[in-house]
């Protein structure tokens, strides 16, 4: 035998990238069904073992004409550069199967559904560790024959079904295997489970890659609507007439800080936000628009009045139902989670009187020992309701209490460094502002975060004078946002202090 | 119950001669052991031949007709030490685990077993977990068979030859008294295909027949002078028994083709990689023709040398296909053919890598380099490569970006707000040193934990620490699972720790199943099962050995009790090995057995509560603490709508279980006050309802008032 005698025919390679319990085995499997079902010969393989609970895991499939009196050899291993169609159940993880190799642009289709389902590492991080999916898209298109995209994981939701199904649609609506619609569809029937749910996810899916929809551009919000009495009305208005005196690029930001401000607490607290804004305007545009959004995030710290009121509004009542899908004939009882502690107490309570409980060790000892337990609420029965609706109404005398001085007393004391370097270095300036950044969460979560804003500002003095002092304020925050101890801000305060040394 | 159902692959078991059976490779095995007139069967569970033994579990009713008796082992080396009921008996008896985690186990019985040989054939089944997805140490299962003279087969990767290995098997054990090894490589555990199926036979000796006729003969057990006897009647009699019945039978084969002076020797697991390999190279087609001669070794153990110096003779240059290190194959094969004098020239692991699976990558690089070197001049094509792709800046770019996401523990999964509490114990106490074992509970090493130092093996967490058993200030805590504790945990690792006066601690993890293999039933289960005998507890078990701290919870979600719990056996004053039972049902179990019940019951129009959890957005401030506790699946983060907000802020998907971990983290810990539960109330009966008129009345009033005087600028 020679070269000549060989078959030159090949079989067409489908590799399926899933994370376990997404249902890439049943996509195989459908995939198999649809190959054997036209009289195709088709082999599976996978990997799953423990990769199984949740982590990357790959299906390989490959199917060939049957030929009478002959058996196919088919390969349990993907063959880099060698492969038909890529399917990623996830966006990551069709950038996973470029990194294999897996996508070659003279052969593969490459379908992905563009939701994210977020690895440990991104969520964990302190700050925003969410990747930037440019890298992938960018790949994606680069190195394949074809790249189709689209949410399937959306789609299947949406459809009351599951990725597997809507990914099989997707797959028909390439047109990248030889079958028609119709074949696939009798798979999903001939399956005999859930076969309404999945054929409306595979119809989604199907359509989604057929016709793709252009992304449709996000609407700019209407004009803003005023609520409230008379008096009130008129201050909003006074109010917005003040914003207009800023620059036209810092007023959309300096609404919405406004707004968030007087939805906290009422329109003089307003007043009282632009007037710290005043303090601030010699600062450039964008950094102005920063000092807007960080200034109102402070003025509207998060205390118990603030989640008090937040979880009693009638929208967020409806906001649950939304989220819990639940049905107009069923009914939903919601549990809130507090765990309240002294702190809490002390500081919803008249400076004073804080202030002195909070001075005396047998009074903290006592009234831990109330209140500091974990309590759960049921905001929708009265009784549960009742006490955050009545806590929520403290918002009157909320000047008055000692967390609102301590919260003005270091808001005050931030922006008194901010306002030194609006002159001689505004970019500073912008970096110390957004410092405030690290000042969030609860209990001990809002104590370390304060703790790292201090120790940032605390640092500002080594680098006073120097050129790159911005930058530097900048890269502290960066490290402070890593992770939750703080160890790689204190590596990046070592750098700052051996600067000048 | 175990995590998937068997019930239509059982009716493939009941295939008669001349049906098509359709399905995995390692089905296909469980019907060729019917079909071989195997007695019994036993094995201990583990990826990939977990479904041999779930499949074979779902078909008692199958077996019992038959009469072929069925049993999930203790371990790997009771499932072993069961072979010897086919050692003074004509009984078929086969016995399967993952490898070499549980040839370690089993090895005791397996030297032992080889030693007196058998008469009943005797086929280990081994699910060779070795490369890609595996989840142990890369060993071959080759080194055992050497060292005991079991002989090792290796079939082609199809389920014909699969099949036609288990019967083989059988008669080759038999032929030369001898157990025998099927290895099968984890793809060819799970590689869907189909083969053409023969009746079901019944067993020609019973094992009742056996207990009603004992026999016994000194010279099968092993002591001495026996043993000595032993050894030399399995090279001067066995070895050359086996070679025969493997030529007589041709269970080596020979492929031949027109380029006569090279050939390529392989593993009967590598053949479909290695044609496939040729075809791209244009040596090779589809259909199983190939112009390089190749030689399968579907038994690598014992090697023909007849048959391999014959393959050899002639040609110019052989190329020795053999996954896995060290090269036993390519060692013995030099050994072989200066034996026989034939001077060929053989290629190995001086082309193919040393270590790791053969990938098409590597298949394609050694050929390539093995044709190079010896037939420079061969006509080929240029297979595919992904070279220049990943050469590509936007592929090289992913390296930053794309994240590893390694296995964790699934949504809900009641062993997370352990090492939840754990995180905050040591938050309190300083960070310990934390053995780990093997199960689901070793994902606590990932990330959001991070927690654990070794892991040395199956039930072996609590010995692992015992070392650590001076003086110090702080104590070392071992974890070991429910399913490595009856394994061999109770004894190698609390028995131990009672008799050395260990001071340490131990956290059972208690999940009701033998959960990281697929949910397979274990002593301490709470389901009544009809086959097997469970509901034992831990805790007696525990204290029957003799522990006297031992603490339980049977709610492992209340992280506060964790905590404390956990608080209290590193801080007591009590001395002796501490002893935390952490009990919660696996919750993919769970939901598998209550979310069907549920549905119907929604259905046939009865009253339901469906918890869920959610997370007020505008609450939340996006510092994730709530995740580094938690890791859940379901607990993810988004970007928010709010303009304000900078970072993403977390929320809760829909495909959360509501197993309240959320809620306990964060009133534990005391995070954040963004956690809700959501109770839905299906099908809700005259009270609830009126309750929610009232109160929907009451709350609607008092929202009424306080928003008609809100001041807002929307």
């Amino acid at each position: 035998m020679d070269g000549s005698l060989l078959a030159t025919n090949r079989p067409l390679a489908v590799a399926i990238m899933a994370m376990g319990g997404q249902g890439g085995g049943v996509l195989a499997d459908w995939i198999v069904a649809l190959a054997e079902g036209a009289g195709w010969i088709a082999q599976s393989t996978s990997v799953p073992g423990v990769a199984q609970r949740t982590g990357a895991t790959i299906y390989y499939v490959e199917m060939i004409r049957a030929r009478e009196g002959a058996r196919p050899i088919l390969s349990l291993l993907p063959v880099p550069g060698d492969v038909d169609v890529v399917i990623a159940a996830e966006l990551m993880e069709a950038g996973r199967a470029i990194q294999r190799g897996l996508v070659s642009p003279d052969r593969t289709t490459l379908i992905a559904s563009s939701h994210r389902s977020l690895a440990v590492p991104e969520k964990a991080a302190p700050g925003d560790g969410i990747t930037d999916p440019t890298d992938v898209l960018a790949a994606a298109n680069g190195v394949s024959a074809r790249f189709l995209c689209a949410d399937m994981q959306g789609l299947a939701e949406r459809a009351g079904s599951v990725i597997s199904a809507s990914l099989f649609g997707a797959l028909a609506g390439s047109g990248a295997l030889p079958f028609p619609r119709s074949a696939f569809e009798d798979t999903i029937r001939a399956s005999g489970v859930a076969v309404d749910a999945s054929l409306r996810a595979f119809g989604a899916g199907f359509t989604a890659i057929e016709t793709p929809v252009p992304a449709v551009e996000k609407l700019t919000p209407p004009p803003a609507p005023i609520f409230g009495r008379e008096a009130d009305r008129a201050e909003i208005a006074r109010a917005l007439e003040r914003i207009s005196i800023f620059p036209a690029a810092t007023r959309e930001m300096l609404r919405i800080g406004l707004a968030r401000v007087i939805d906290y607490q009422d329109v003089a607290y307003g007043h009282e936000y632009l007037d710290r804004m005043d303090l601030l305007r010699r600062l450039p545009d964008a950094a102005l628009s920063e000092a807007a959004r960080f200034v109102a995030v402070a003025l509207a710290y998060d205390d118990v009045i603030r989640v008090a009121d937040l979880k009693t509004r009638s929208s967020r009542f409806d906001r649950v139902r939304r989220e819990v899908a639940a049905r107009p004939d069923q009914l939903v009882s919601t549990v809130e989670f507090m765990h309240p502690r002294v702190d809490e107490v002390c500081g919803t309570l008249p400076r004073r009187l804080g202030a002195f409980i909070e001075g005396s060790p047998i009074l903290v000892r006592g009234l831990r020992a109330v209140v500091d337990h974990a309590r759960r609420m049921r905001t929708t029965t009265v009784l549960g309701f009742l006490p955050l609706w009545l806590i929520a109404g403290m918002r009157r005398w909320r000047r008055g209490l000692l967390r609102h001085d301590r919260e003005m007393a270091h808001v005050d004391s931030w922006l008194t460094v901010v306002q030194k370097y609006v002159v001689e270095d505004p970019a500073l300036a912008l970096e110390v502002l957004k410092c405030r950044r690290l000042v969030k969460g609860y209990s001990d979560t809002h104590a370390r975060g304060q703790t790292k804003f201090d120790r940032v500002i605390g640092a500002l003095p080594l680098l006073v004078g120097r050129a790159d002092a911005a930058d530097w304020v900048r890269r502290m925050r960066d490290a402070a946002l890593v992770d939750e101890a703080g160890v790689a801000l204190e590596g990046a305060l070592a750098t700052v202090r051996s600067l000048n040394a | 119950m175990a995590e998937r159902s068997f019930a239509r692959e059982v009716q493939d078991l009941k295939l008669s001669a001349g049906e098509e059976f359709r399905g995995e490779g390692i089905l296909a095995v469980t019907k060729a052991l019917l079909q071989s007139g195997v007695g019994y069967v036993a094995g201990y569970q583990g990826a990939p031949i977990s479904h041999l033994m779930d499949v074979l579990s779902d078909a008692q009713g199958i077996m019992a007709d038959l009469g072929v008796h069925f049993e999930f082992s203790a371990s790997e080396a009771a499932a072993a030490s069961t072979l010897a009921a086919s050692v003074m008996y004509p009984i078929r008896g086969a016995v399967t685990w993952k490898s070499t985690a549980g040839t370690n186990v089993a090895s005791d019985a397996l030297s032992n077993l080889s030693s007196g040989g058998v008469t009943g054939g005797a086929l280990i089944v081994i699910g060779e977990d070795y490369g890609e997805g595996s989840s142990i140490m890369q060993e071959r299962t080759h080194a055992f068979a050497m060292k005991s003279q079991i002989w090792l087969m290796d079939p082609r990767p199809n389920l014909p030859s699969i099949v036609g290995a288990v019967e083989h098997g059988f008669a080759l054990s038999e032929a030369s008294n001898t157990p025998v090894m099927l290895e099968l490589r984890i793809r060819a555990c799970h590689v869907h295909g189909s083969f053409i199926s023969k009746d079901n036979q019944k067993p020609k000796y019973t094992l009742a027949e056996a207990m009603e006729n004992p026999v016994t003969d000194v010279n099968r057990i092993v002591l001495p002078p026996a043993s000595f006897m032993h050894e030399q009647d399995k090279i001067k009699r066995r070895w050359p028994a086996a070679v025969a019945y493997i030529r007589r039978h041709g269970l080596n084969e020979t492929f031949d083709g027109d380029v006569a002076d090279l050939g390529i020797i392989l593993q009967g697991g590598m053949y479909n990689g290695v044609m496939r390999t040729l075809k791209l190279f244009g040596l090779a087609d589809i259909w199983g023709n190939t112009r390089i001669p190749l030689h399968v070794l579907n038994v690598t153990y014992p090697l023909v040398d007849e048959d391999l110096a014959a393959f050899c003779r002639g040609k110019k240059a052989v190329l020795m296909v053999e996954e896995g290190q060290p090269d036993f194959i390519e060692q013995a094969l030099n050994a072989i053919l200066r034996r026989a004098g034939v001077n060929t020239a053989l290629c190995g692991k001086d082309v193919l890598p040393m270590a790791g699976e053969y990938t098409a990558a590597a298949l394609i690089e050694g050929l390539r380099k093995f044709f190079d070197r010896h037939a420079p001049d061969l006509p080929r094509a240029t297979p595919p490569s992904a070279a220049p792709v990943l050469a590509d800046p936007l592929v090289q770019a992913l390296a930053k970006t794309v994240p590893a996401r390694p296995p964790s523990f699934c949504t809900g999964c009641p062993e997370r707000p352990i090492f939840s509490a754990m995180t905050l114990v040591q938050k309190e106490l300083g960070s310990h040193h934390i053995a780990c074992d093997i199960g689901c509970h070793l994902f606590a090493i990932n990330p959001p934990f991070n927690l654990g130092a070794t892991t040395m093996g199956y039930g072996l967490g609590p010995s692992s620490a015992s070392a650590f058993n001076v003086p110090a200030k702080k104590r070392a805590i071992s974890v070991m699972g429910d399913g490595g504790f009856w394994h061999n945990g109770l004894v190698t690792g609390i028995g131990n720790a009672v008799f050395n006066k260990s001071d340490s601690v131990t956290v059972i993890v208690d999940n009701h199943y033998s959960a990281a293999t697929g949910g397979q039933d274990i002593l301490s289960s709470r389901a009544v099962s009809p086959d097997r005998s469970t509901q034992h507890p831990i805790e007696d078990a525990v204290r029957g050995i003799g522990v006297t701290w031992v603490k339980r919870i049977d709610r492992t979600y209340n992280v506060a009790a964790m905590r404390d719990m956990l608080r209290l056996a590193l801080t007591t004053a009590t001395k002796g090995p501490k002893i935390v039972i952490a009990s919660s049902e696996c919750m993919l179990n769970r939901q598998r057995r209550e979310r069907p019940l549920f549905n119907a019951a929604v259905k046939r129009g009865e009253r339901r509560v469906k918890p869920k959890f959610g997370i007020d957005e505008d609450v939340c401030t996006g510092d994730h603490a709530c995740i580094r506790l938690s890791g859940c699946p379901s607990l993810s983060v988004k970007r928010s709508d709010d303009p304000l907000k900078l970072d993403p802020v977390a929320y809760i998907d829909e495909t959360c279980v509501g197993c309240g971990n959320c809620g306990e983290v964060a009133e534990a810990a005391v995070l954040c006050p963004s956690f809700y539960r959501a109770d839905v109330v299906h099908n809700p009966n005259a009270m609830d309802r009126f309750l929610d008129r009232i109160r929907t009345h009451v709350i609607g009033w008092l929202q009424r008032r306080r928003e008609s005087g809100r001041v807002a600028l929307a």
